[in-house]
């Protein structure tokens, strides 16, 4: 069963994200409202993906990119940004520090689906 | 001397015997070789004859399997057809169905508190990342005043935006008249004119407008509205109106409730002696 660890700061999007995340079969949503937090939950659970925020309070999303990153335990774990930010320079941005996707809000949930459906179907091979 | 030509007769006759033994043994032999030549040709035309039959009996087998063919083909194409029908139905309903979740967790999220600060931070959340709008303000009617006063904000700072008096400009005519206003022109500009959103609709309670959410601006990726985004718009116009409201009698109803009971508070101390 694959955990999914939603980090965001909006209790509306990060609903929104976790309602959409369990339609992907067996999957197991956790949810974080910041950097600091999502880095608890990561040591008390399992984590096989993350789908994070940029703007946050207290560690926001490309400094938990970059600390995950550099964490030998959770380095290869697919990181998928969401958010605000559209510009071309904060996406380079993102995946230079260590993110594998980004998506510009507002979602298309199918893409989100699909995409996320992408990089565990990858972690089971 | 007859004795000689007796013999001789005799062996003449034998000799003509043998010679017309000889010759009937030939016209049997030759008889015997048109016997199987005959049935040696017999024996072809009755196996040319089975090949036919058995060529137009698989002639006739393979007329019915290209009909066969022919028409599983068709029934592939009716199935192919159907299925591109339910591919295209199922990409539809998946939409409706992420459409109808979004609405949910809207929805849900604007009635899930009775604090007036809550609801309107909910309300901001949803237009920015349901909608993706950059640049916004809530603005509510001051009954006093009769103005729209800016409430909640979003990219601009609430106290820079000017209070409306109601049917002044685009704002307070979406408010006067209750009906939704979107512009023609999304361009993402870069200038912002407060009495000109791009975008502006009425927050309603039946016909009863207790608001305006005013957009100026989209996020930069955000390139124009969907049928998702007008729905959106229309569950805020109702939703987003009687949350508000709840809520901000609520607010309004426990302040005085407050007042009321250290007012009470007051009276029940024993009056110092």
């Amino acid at each position: 069963m694959p955990n999914i660890l939603v980090v965001e700061d909006s209790p509306t999007m990060r609903q929104l994200i976790s309602f959409a995340m369990k339609r992907i079969p067996n999957s197991h949503v956790i949810e974080a409202t910041d950097g600091v937090d999502a880095l608890k939950k990561m040591s008390a659970d399992t984590v096989d993906l993350i789908l994070c925020d940029i703007n946050m309070p207290v560690m926001d999303g490309l400094k938990l990119v970059s600390l995950v990153r550099g964490n030998p335990v959770y380095k290869d774990i697919p990181i998928i940004i969401i958010t605000t930010e559209g510009a071309e320079e904060d996406k380079k941005r993102a995946l230079a520090i260590g993110a594998n996707a980004y998506l510009p809000k507002p979602i298309q949930t199918q893409e989100l689906i699909k995409l996320v459906t992408t990089y565990l179907t990858a972690l089971k091979k | 001397m007859d004795k000689e030509t007796g013999v001789s007769n005799k062996a003449d006759e034998f000799f003509q015997m043998f010679r017309r033994g000889e010759e009937f043994t030939k016209d049997l032999l030759k008889e015997n070789e048109k016997l199987r030549y005959r049935i040696a040709e017999l024996e072809e035309s009755v196996e040319r004859s089975g090949d036919e039959a058995r060529t137009k009996l698989y002639e006739e087998r393979i007329a019915l399997f290209e009909e066969e063919i022919a028409s599983l083909r068709e029934k592939f194409a009716q199935v192919e057809e159907e299925n591109k029908d339910f591919a295209s139905k199922y990409i539809e309903v998946e939409e409706e169905n992420n459409n109808l979740a979004n609405l949910y967790v809207a929805s849900y999220q604007l009635h899930s508190t009775l604090d007036f600060s809550e609801v309107l931070r909910i309300v901001l959340e949803i237009v920015i990342n349901l909608i993706g709008a950059e640049k916004f303000t809530i603005l509510l009617i001051d009954d006093k005043t009769n103005e729209l006063v800016p409430v909640a904000s979003e990219g601009i700072t609430t106290t820079d935006a000017p209070r409306v008096k109601i049917g002044q400009g685009r704002v307070g005519t979406v408010a006067k008249k209750g009906d939704s206003y979107f512009s023609e022109n999304l361009e993402h500009t870069g200038k912002i004119d407060m009495l000109e959103p791009i975008v502006c609709i009425p927050l309603k309670i039946k016909e009863h407008v207790i608001g305006v959410i005013s957009i100026y601006s989209l996020l930069m990726q955000k390139a124009g509205f969907s049928n998702m985004d007008y729905e959106l718009f229309n569950l805020l116009a109702g939703h987003a109106a009687t949350a508000i409201f709840s809520s901000k009698l609520y607010t309004q109803s426990e302040r005085k409730l407050t007042t009321i009971q250290s007012f009470l508070d007051l009276l029940k101390e024993k009056p110092k002696k």
